[in-house]
C-alpha cells in the first residue's frame, strides 16, 4: 500500500515552454499540505503533470509512489487512468462538461474502475443498487439533491455546483492522494465552510489503509481553517521557494508576495515573465 | 419461363471458406440452400420470374416492367457518393424457403440458427414486441402478430401476402407515395422488390408495443430490395422497428429499399430504424411519408456500417397541422461514407417539422449530412428546425453538410443550426483522470453525444445501440 507521494526535481514543459524547474515535494498519507503561489507561478501545471496530462511534458525528475515497505513504483509510466487506479486524484479548477453522459453512469463507471483496478473492459460494474446507495449517502453529505446525479457531467453546472460534483466524486473514489486545485474558488463562504468539512471527513474516511494525502492549491486561507495544514509550500517562477507550517499560509493571504518576491528576485522575474506570457496567451 | 432459367444445385452453392473475417457478432454466414435463386442479373426476363415465381396479377407484372423501363432510362445520381455497382453481377432474387413460418420451430434450422444469434424472437418472447416478421434474402421466412390485433383489424404481413390478400387496399397506395420515376434506385426497387413489410392500422386503433422487422443479408452478391408500406388511418397509432444485418463478403451486395408511409388525420407513426450492415453494403434508401392534418411522422433512423448509404427520410406535411420529425445517427469508419439527412417538405399552412441529425466520424470515415426543407407557396406559418451536430475522432476523417432550403413563402420560421466538433484532449484527459481507459472515454464521449437520439429508441434497442457504438469504437483509439 503506498505511503508515500515523492516528487523530485521536476521539470514540466507546456508547448515547448518550461513551467516547472525543479520541483521537490514529498506527501505522506494523513498529511495535509497547502500550495500557494501568484499567477503563473506553476501551481495548476504541478497538479496536471502528477494526473498525467498528455500536454505536460516531464522534461526531467521523477514522480513515485512509495510503499511502506520501500517498494518504489513509478508514476511517470502511467497513463491518468493509471494514475487514477493507483490512487490519485485532482479535483478540478475548470471541470469539463460532458453533454449526454449522467453524473451517475460515469461515477460507476469510474468507481468500478478504480475500486478494482485490474477491472477489464466489459466487466461487470459496481451492483446498482449498492452504489446507489453509496451515491445517495454521500450526496446527502454534501447537502446535493440526488436529482443532480441525472444531470449530464458539468453541463450547464454553476461554479458551486462543479466544485460540489469534484468533491463528490473524491469521495466516491477515496483517493489515497488528493489534489484541489482551488476548490475555493468561486464559491460563497458557507460553501466553502462545507467543502472544507468535506475534505476534512473524507480524508479521514479515504481508505481502509490510513487517511488521504492531500494538496491543498488555493489562494485564500478559508479553505486551509478546516484543513490545518501540516506544510505550506509557496510556489514561484516554477519552483517551491519556501516551505513553512500554517502561519506562513496566514502570511501570505494577510500579506501577499512582496516579501517572498524581493527574498528570490530570480524566481520572481521567471515567475514575472511567465505570467505575462499567459496574460499575452489569454 | 425457359427450363434453361432455372439454375442447379451447383449454382447455389458458393465457396466461402475465403471470407475475411471481422470482428462483428453479425458477421457469420449461414450455409443454405434455398430452394430458387434467379440469374444474376437485370433484364425483363428477370424481372417476369420474379412476378411469376410469386403468382403477382398482371398489374403488378406490367408495374415490375414499366419500373424497370424507368430504372434503365435515368442515369445514376451525380451527388452523394461512389456507386460502383456492376447490376449485371447482382443477384435479384433468392427464396430461401417454400412459405413463411408462423410458428418459430418451422423456420429452417440453418435459418433459425442466424435469428437466434441476433435474438430476434427473444424480444418476441419477452413480449416486449407486438408483431414479428423476419426477412432472409429475398422473402419474408416468419412472421406473427399478437391475436388481439388481428381481432381489431390489424395488418401485418409481408408485403408479397399483401398483394395477395388486400389487393384494394394496397393498390390504393402502392407506388403512390415514390413513384417508380421518383429515383434511379426507387425505380430499381420497384422493378425487382421482394418482401418488405405491410402494415395497416384501422381508425382509431393504437398498437402500444412496437411491431418489429429483422432483414438478414446471407448470400453473396445478393440484392436485398424490400418494399414496405405502412397506412395509419385516422387517429390511429404505432411503432414500427426495423433493423438489418449482412454478412461480410469480398464482393459487395445491395440494399436497395422503398419505404412509403401515410399517416392519416390526427394519426401518429413512428419508423425506427437501426442498420449494422457489412462494410461492402450499397445501401441506397428511399424513405417518404405523407402526414395529414394534424397528424405526426417520425422517422428515427441509425445508419452503422455499410460501405456508402445513401437515404433521406422525408415527411410531406400535406394537410395543416402536420408535424414531421426526423432523428438521424450516422457512424462512419475505414472505407465508410455516410450520405445520410431528411427532407422535409411542407405543403399546407401550419406544419411543423424537426430535424436532428448527429454523425460520428473516424478512422478514414466520412459522414455528409444531407438534407432540404422546403416550404411551398401558400404553405404559411410554417416552423421548421434543423440541427446537425458532427463529432469527428481524428484527422483522418471527414465531415461535411449540405443543407437546402427552398422557401416560397414569407411568413415562415425556419432554424439551422449546425456544429463540428472533435473529441477533446482535456475532455478525454477529464474522463480518464477519473480511472476511465481512454477506449472507455473515447467510448463514453460519443455516448453522450448521441444520447439525445438514443433516448428516443425503445429500450432494448438503445441498449444495442449504445453496445454497437461500443463495438464500433473498439480499437479505435491508441
Amino acid at each position: 500500500m503506498s505511503k508515500t507521494l515523492r516528487i523530485k526535481n521536476l521539470h514540466v514543459c507546456v508547448e515547448g515552454k518550461p513551467i516547472l524547474n525543479g520541483v521537490n515535494l514529498t506527501i505522506n498519507r494523513g498529511e495535509t499540505h497547502a500550495l500557494m503561489g501568484p499567477n503563473g507561478s506553476g501551481k495548476s501545471t504541478l497538479g496536471n503533470a502528477v494526473m498525467g496530462h498528455p500536454s505536460y511534458e516531464v522534461t526531467d525528475g521523477t514522480i513515485e509512489l512509495v510503499d511502506a515497505d520501500g517498494t518504489v513504483t513509478n508514476v511517470l509510466e502511467m497513463d491518468a487512468s493509471e494514475r487514477a487506479r493507483a490512487g490519485l486524484f485532482m479535483a478540478f479548477q475548470r471541470p469539463m462538461a460532458i453533454p449526454g453522459v449522467k453524473l451517475a453512469d460515469f461515477m460507476r463507471h469510474a468507481t468500478s474502475n478504480v475500486r478494482n483496478p485490474d477491472r477489464k473492459e466489459g466487466e461487470g460494474l459496481i451492483p446498482m443498487r449498492e452504489f446507489r446507495k453509496e451515491l445517495k449517502d454521500k450526496m446527502g453529505h454534501l447537502r446535493m439533491d440526488l436529482d443532480f446525479a441525472r444531470r449530464y457531467v458539468n453541463d450547464g453546472f454553476s461554479g458551486g455546483e462543479m466544485k460540489r460534483a469534484e468533491i463528490l466524486q473524491m469521495a466516491m473514489l477515496k483517493p489515497k492522494f488528493a489534489i484541489l486545485d482551488e476548490t475555493d474558488s468561486g464559491l460563497d463562504v458557507d460553501a466553502v465552510k462545507l467543502a472544507s468539512e468535506s475534505i476534512a471527513e473524507i480524508s479521514a474516511d479515504a481508505a481502509a489503509d490510513g487517511a488521504m494525502g492531500v494538496l491543498i492549491i488555493t489562494h485564500h486561507d478559508k479553505l486551509l481553517e478546516r484543513n490545518t495544514p501540516d506544510f505550506t509550500h509557496v510556489i514561484l517562477g516554477g519552483r517551491i521557494v519556501e516551505t513553512g507550517g500554517v502561519e506562513l499560509a496566514k502570511e501570505l493571504h494577510n500579506d501577499g508576495y512582496d516579501r517572498i518576491r524581493a527574498a528570490y528576485p530570480e524566481a520572481a522575474k521567471l515567475n514575472s515573465e511567465m505570467a505575462e506570457e499567459d496574460a499575452v496567451t489569454v | 419461363m425457359a427450363t434453361d432459367t432455372i439454375p442447379t444445385v451447383a449454382d447455389l452453392e458458393r465457396p466461402v471458406d475465403d471470407v475475411p473475417h471481422e470482428i462483428n457478432k453479425y458477421d457469420f454466414i449461414t450455409q443454405t440452400t434455398g430452394v430458387f435463386k434467379a440469374r444474376k442479373g437485370l433484364n425483363r426476363e428477370v424481372v417476369a420470374q420474379i412476378s411469376e415465381m410469386k403468382s403477382e396479377p398482371g398489374w403488378m407484372r406490367d408495374f415490375r416492367l414499366r419500373s424497370l423501363e424507368i430504372f434503365k432510362s435515368k442515369p445514376m445520381p451525380k451527388w452523394g457518393g461512389d456507386i460502383a455497382i456492376d447490376f449485371d453481377d447482382v443477384y435479384y432474387y433468392l427464396k430461401p424457403t417454400e412459405g413463411q413460418s408462423k410458428n418459430w420451430d418451422d423456420v429452417p434450422k440453418e435459418i433459425k440458427e442466424t435469428y437466434d444469434k441476433l435474438g430476434i424472437v427473444e424480444a418476441e418472447q419477452k413480449r416486449l414486441v407486438a408483431g414479428v416478421k423476419a426477412q432472409f434474402e429475398s422473402e419474408v421466412v416468419y412472421g406473427s402478430l399478437q391475436e388481439d390485433l388481428g381481432k381489431q383489424g390489424v395488418l401485418f404481413t409481408d408485403t408479397d401476402t399483401a398483394v395477395r390478400e388486400h389487393p384494394e387496399l394496397l393498390r390504393q397506395y402502392f407506388g403512390k407515395i415514390i413513384p417508380p420515376e421518383d429515383n434511379k434506385f426507387a425505380a430499381l426497387n420497384s422493378a425487382v422488390w421482394s418482401g418488405g413489410s405491410f402494415i395497416y392500422v384501422p381508425p382509431g386503433v393504437h398498437i402500444e408495443f412496437p411491431l418489429q422487422a429483422y432483414f438478414r443479408i446471407n448470400a453473396e452478391s445478393m440484392g436485398q430490395f424490400e418494399r414496405t408500406l405502412i397506412i395509419v388511418d385516422e387517429g390511429a397509432s404505432v411503432h414500427y422497428v426495423e433493423g438489418c444485418t449482412a454478412p461480410m463478403y469480398t464482393t459487395e451486395s445491395l440494399h436497395s429499399a422503398v419505404v412509403e408511409v401515410i399517416v392519416k388525420k390526427n394519426g401518429r407513426a413512428r419508423y425506427t430504424t437501426i442498420q449494422n450492415w457489412a462494410n461492402n453494403i450499397y445501401n441506397l434508401v428511399t424513405k417518404r411519408a405523407m402526414a395529414y392534418q394534424d397528424s405526426l411522422m417520425e422517422w428515427i433512423d441509425g445508419n452503422l456500417g455499410s460501405h456508402l448509404t445513401m437515404k433521406y427520410p422525408a415527411v410531406y406535411m400535406m394537410e395543416p397541422g402536420a408535424r414531421g420529425e426526423i432523428l438521424s445517427i450516422a457512424f462512419s469508419s475505414k472505407g465508410q461514407h455516410q450520405d445520410a439527412g431528411a427532407k422535409v417538405v411542407h405543403c399546407a399552412p401550419n406544419t411543423s417539422s424537426r430535424i436532428v441529425s448527429k454523425s460520428i466520424s473516424k478512422n478514414g470515415g466520412r459522414s455528409s449530412y444531407r438534407g432540404l426543407c422546403k416550404v411551398e407557396k401558400g404553405a404559411t406559418g410554417v416552423k421548421s428546425n434543423v440541427v446537425c451536430d458532427a463529432l469527428i475522432l481524428d484527422h483522418d476523417s471527414r465531415s461535411d453538410t449540405y443543407p437546402y432550403i427552398e422557401v416560397e413563402e414569407q411568413d415562415v420560421s425556419i432554424e439551422h443550426e449546425a456544429s463540428v466538433s472533435r473529441i477533446g484532449e482535456e475532455q478525454l484527459f477529464y474522463l480518464m483522470s477519473r480511472g476511465l481507459t481512454e477506449a472507455e472515454a473515447s467510448s463514453m464521449i460519443v455516448s453522450g453525444f448521441i444520447e439525445p437520439l438514443v433516448r428516443e429508441l425503445p429500450m432494448e434497442y438503445a441498449v444495442e445501440m449504445n453496445r454497437l457504438i461500443e463495438l464500433q469504437m473498439e480499437g479505435s483509439v491508441g
